[in-house]
């Protein structure tokens, strides 16, 4: 059976092991691109949001190339995002695409749902419930091995001599742990890719401006929809942190990687109660930032988003407080490059007046043209 | 003390519960003047650009309120049901309004979360009493007087009347007689929230003009509580919002049992749920062939572009009767 999935960041790399072991076909997505929104837009409500259309887009490519099944998550609400698999189904069948969607939720919420759907997967197959469990195993470490990698790539590149030299590197670095197929040699990839990341000419005297970001889970991760910002920041010498990868998202939905540091905690008094998606998130995470003597915060957030404009009506409290600037930046098919660009270097520049105010050296980080 | 209460949002479903409630526990109970000019446009000043219009009239009533009361009521609504909350702009709102008004006075948002029901809402209504200082006594004459308020007003709504027609009777005064049955031609049932398709000022008197084109308008508020609960399973996963629910589940009743000549969707533009909820509407409209029509409100609807659009929604519906 052609399986396929949604495209998000570099999580690709690990569904497409993931299916293959399984003994399915996978149908690895094409990357999001223009043709892709404009599938989406076509086919998608009006107002839904930019992760909705991008998803809707992906699936038009993946069935027009001979998908016969589209695996994907589900959620529980507040947020649309539980809603979104329903929807996709509905309008593709009533376009006339026959295709099977398996949607997964959260498998402690409704087991026998979850166990009816993994056996629709892996029963043609005659494969059984340990071998998949092993399986699972080996892909969820590919997947923790990526959002390493990606996190190191992101530590090193505000710091590189040679332009993009960071990211040729990360690329090598993908290309070898999509070819391990043990968990000992995903082990050595990501060891390896690591190391290889190091070996990026630095120059360590530097002190980058420090931004967080913070925003809805697929505008933040997949470069597409953010027009690559993380990199983008990094080639200009700006160091971003973020706190939201896929698999400390699916491992815990609540705690951030700082450990103990519980970021729902922190959002109060700013916001008392969650309010589904990231929202919650999003207050908490400014909160810390700001604490964590960060020179900004960029929100990204898709246009309609519900719990992002809560977060964003917020947010101005917290930066009156704190003192910490905040970009909001809203997401949708018509955001283009450049404006962001501006709006990036803008603020970018801002960072920089404040940490002069602050006592820093003026134009300590050069932006490099 | 004074309790103002912004007239939006809940205020179209449980308005007549807060005020007895209130009154009974001698507090008085300042509503914001019926949305206007004003309201709209501080509305807009204050409320982020991207939020819609619903959440943009109830900082605008919010902010009308500002000098004229002691503590504004606005309360978190999480949940009726278990498994069901309210919109996230909803969870959110006591503090989106806080911290986005200038010069607001102290919020007063107790937290509703539900399990079974509106009914269970005296848990909330004794722990809101204890906090305003009023004993034992006062409250349970206060509880059962708003409960008795609540149960009237929603009997008048399931009768036919419009949420203004059926506080105006609760108050004792005469309210004035909608369309009769008989004079309508055609059956339109018109869906939304009923903060946007009561509220006359953002939907330029959409109801009105309707009725004189001759229609006969059923609501979703027009559908007793256990007709609407037979479409509880009608869609795969149940939506996640109350109100979302609410439309949708009126949506097939009217479709399946009412067999109305036409469904209008009030939308406000940039509502999340709306997304979903319009697309399955339309979707189950034409499965049903019904004439189905969204009407999107934003801060810039204008009477001219509504008036185009439902003269032809309405000859539509006429000529599909027969009716010249």
């Amino acid at each position: 059976m052609k399986i396929s999935f949604p495209y998000m960041g570099v999580s690709h790399i690990a569904f497409k092991d993931f299916i293959e072991r399984l003994g399915h076909e996978p149908l690895v997505p094409p990357a999001p691109s223009k043709k892709t929104l404009s599938y989406g837009v076509q086919y998608s409500p009006e107002f839904a949001c930019i992760p909705f259309k991008v998803l809707m887009g992906t699936y038009v490519e993946v069935l027009e190339k001979g998908a016969e099944m589209i695996i994907s998550s589900g959620g529980h609400g507040p947020c649309r995002a539980g809603l979104y698999g329903l929807i996709h189904e509905k309008v593709l069948k009533d376009a006339g695409y026959n295709f099977e969607m398996i949607i997964f939720d959260a498998p402690l919420r409704n087991l026998k749902d979850f166990i009816a759907k993994v056996s629709r997967i892996i029963k043609p197959n005659k494969i059984g419930w340990y071998k998949f469990i092993q399986e699972l195993k080996i892909s969820w470490a590919k997947l923790r091995a990526l959002d390493q990698l990606e996190l190191h790539s992101h530590e090193i590149r505000p710091y590189e001599t040679k332009k993009g030299q960071t990211t040729s590197f990360f690329n090598k670095g993908l290309a070898m742990i999509d070819e391990a197929k043990t968990l000992k040699a995903i082990e050595e990839a990501k060891y390896e890719g690591i190391k290889l990341l190091n070996s990026v000419a630095q120059d360590k005297t530097r002190n980058p401006l420090k931004v967080g970001i913070i925003g809805e889970i697929y505008v933040v991760i997949e470069p597409f929809m953010n027009f690559d910002l993380q990199v983008t920041l990094g080639e200009m010498g700006v160091k971003t942190h973020r706190s939201i990868y896929i698999t400390q998202w699916t491992q815990d939905n609540a705690i951030s990687n700082k450990g103990e540091v519980d970021v729902i905690a922190c959002a109060p008094p700013y916001l008392n109660q969650k309010v589904g998606g990231h929202g919650i998130i999003s207050v908490g995470e400014t909160v810390i930032y700001a604490k964590g003597g960060y020179d900004g915060v960029i929100q990204l957030a898709p246009f309609t988003c519900i719990p992002e404009i809560v977060a964003k009506s917020i947010i101005p409290q917290i930066t009156r407080d704190h003192g910490i600037p905040v970009l909001s930046l809203t997401i949708d098919e018509q955001t283009a490059k450049a404006g962001v660009l501006t709006r990036l270097e803008a603020f970018i520049d801002l960072m920089h007046y404040q940490r002069m105010l602050k006592g820093g050296k003026p134009g300590e980080v050069l932006l490099r043209s | 003390m004074k309790i103002g209460y912004p007239a939006t949002l809940t205020y179209y479903s449980l308005f007549p519960l807060w005020k007895i409630f209130f009154e009974k526990l001698g507090h008085e109970v300042i509503k914001s003047p019926i949305t206007s000019k004003n309201i709209l446009e501080s509305g807009v000043k204050f409320t982020v650009t991207d939020a819609c219009i619903p959440i943009k009239l109830m900082h605008g009533h919010a902010a009308s309120l500002n000098d004229k009361v002691d503590v504004i009521f606005i309360p978190r609504m999480v949940s009726f049901f278990k498994n069901e909350t309210f919109c996230p702009k909803f969870l959110g709102l006591p503090e989106m309004v806080q911290y986005s008004v200038e010069g607001i006075p102290r919020i007063l948002a107790p937290k509703i979360e539900l399990k079974k029901g509106i009914w269970q809402i005296y848990q909330v209504l004794l722990r809101i009493g204890k906090q305003l200082g009023s004993n034992n006594l006062q409250l349970s004459s206060a509880i059962t007087a708003a409960y008795t308020a609540l149960y009237k007003y929603n009997s008048l709504l399931n009768k036919g009347y419009f949420p203004a027609q059926a506080m105006a009777i609760l108050e004792g005064k005469n309210s004035t007689q909608r369309v009769s049955k008989e004079r309508a031609f055609f059956d339109l049932a018109v869906l939304g929230y009923p903060y946007q398709v009561y509220d006359n000022y953002i939907t330029v008197n959409m109801l009105e003009i309707l009725q004189k084109m001759g229609a006969y308008i059923w609501t979703c508020e027009m559908i007793p509580n256990n007709i609407l609960n037979k479409y509880r399973n009608v869609l795969p996963k149940e939506l996640f919002w109350y109100y979302s629910n609410l439309v949708i589940r009126s949506t097939y009743y009217y479709l399946r049992e009412k067999q109305v000549d036409g469904i209008i969707h009030v939308s406000a533009f940039g509502c999340g749920p709306d997304a979903i909820v319009d697309k399955l509407m339309e979707l189950e409209a034409k499965a049903h062939k019904i004439p189905f029509l969204t009407l999107t409100i934003d801060e810039h609807t204008g009477e001219a572009g509504i008036m185009t659009r439902l003269e032809a929604f309405v000859d539509m519906l006429r000529i599909r009767r027969g009716i010249r």
